[in-house]
């Protein structure tokens, strides 16, 4: 099957860990630029997902599927984060009509 | 077309989109950004071979977890007027910090990966159902029971706190 040797085709590793990498730091730099609470839970999840890609690149190199059971485990823990943190945000809306987290701040001392 | 450009594409892609759901100011177009983002996401699944994720990562992600945000977008009617304006200072802040990220990142794992170098398994069938099936019911299986306890919690956190507090009448 030609799908299977990726990384005998020229592709290196490398490759992964740099697209990972990159989209790792999209992902902080929208959690450190926006200021939408919504959009923050969203660059959140892009955060775990540039972590799963790896994770799958590496399984994938060495040859064993550990690596991407972890990754069906990520998906759960960032479904029930996603859950729990839109159920937030939608409570915080219903007191203070906005989502922007610079008026989080009622728990500033 | 050979693999290795078919795999430069999809990341320069996935990158492109990465950037604009940070780049969009509609909360809304964000949303429809990830959801192609993690659909390129998956190609690079299939493009390793990962077939199991690839399909459930279209069906978590893209197929609940995105329909869960762009509803609770709609359903805050959330739209460009309301999107809150950041300041230059931390913008300009947060892009050199992210830079940082990134370099430290690169150095870093560039670094350790001379001293993993393994020859691959040619017929790599790791990522299909009756391996990754196998491996989660043997070696896998407390957590994945685990993981059950977690969505329990998960959902009777997310009822009670989404529920509306009751009316107190006099």
């Amino acid at each position: 099957m030609v799908l299977a040797s990726i990384f005998e085709s020229g592709v290196s590793i490398d490759f992964y860990i740099v697209l990972a990498s990159v989209l790792f730091a999209i992902g902080a730099v929208g959690v450190m630029v926006r200021r939408n609470a919504i959009v923050l839970l969203m660059c959140i999840e892009l955060m775990l997902n540039a972590v799963n890609l790896l994770m799958v690149a590496f399984s994938t190199y060495h040859g064993k599927g550990d690596g991407q059971v972890f990754v069906f485990f990520v998906m759960v823990v960032a479904a029930a984060e996603a859950t729990v943190g839109l159920s937030i945000l939608v409570m915080a809306y219903r007191n203070i009509r906005s989502t922007d987290v610079g008026i989080f701040n009622k728990l500033k001392g | 077309m050979t693999l290795e450009m078919l795999a430069i594409l999809l990341g320069g892609l996935t990158i492109g989109s990465a950037l604009m759901v940070v780049l969009s100011k509609h909360p809304v177009r964000s949303v429809l950004y990830l959801v192609v983002t993690f659909f390129l996401i998956s190609a690079n699944y299939i493009l390793m071979n990962a077939q199991f994720l690839a399909i459930v990562n279209i069906i978590v992600y893209a197929g609940a977890i995105m329909v869960l945000f762009l509803f609770v977008l709609m359903l805050l009617n959330l739209n460009k007027d309301s999107e809150p304006i950041t300041s230059i200072g931390i913008k300009l802040a947060g892009i050199i910090a992210g830079g940082v990220l990134l370099t430290v990142l690169l150095a870093a794992l560039k670094d350790g990966l001379v001293i993993t170098q393994q020859a691959v398994d040619s017929a790599n069938n790791n990522g299909l159902v009756e391996n990754l099936g196998e491996l989660l019911f043997t070696k896998y299986v407390l957590p994945f029971e685990m993981s059950s306890v977690l969505f329990i919690a998960a959902m009777v956190g997310a009822v009670m706190l989404a529920k509306r507090e009751k009316q107190i009448i006099e």
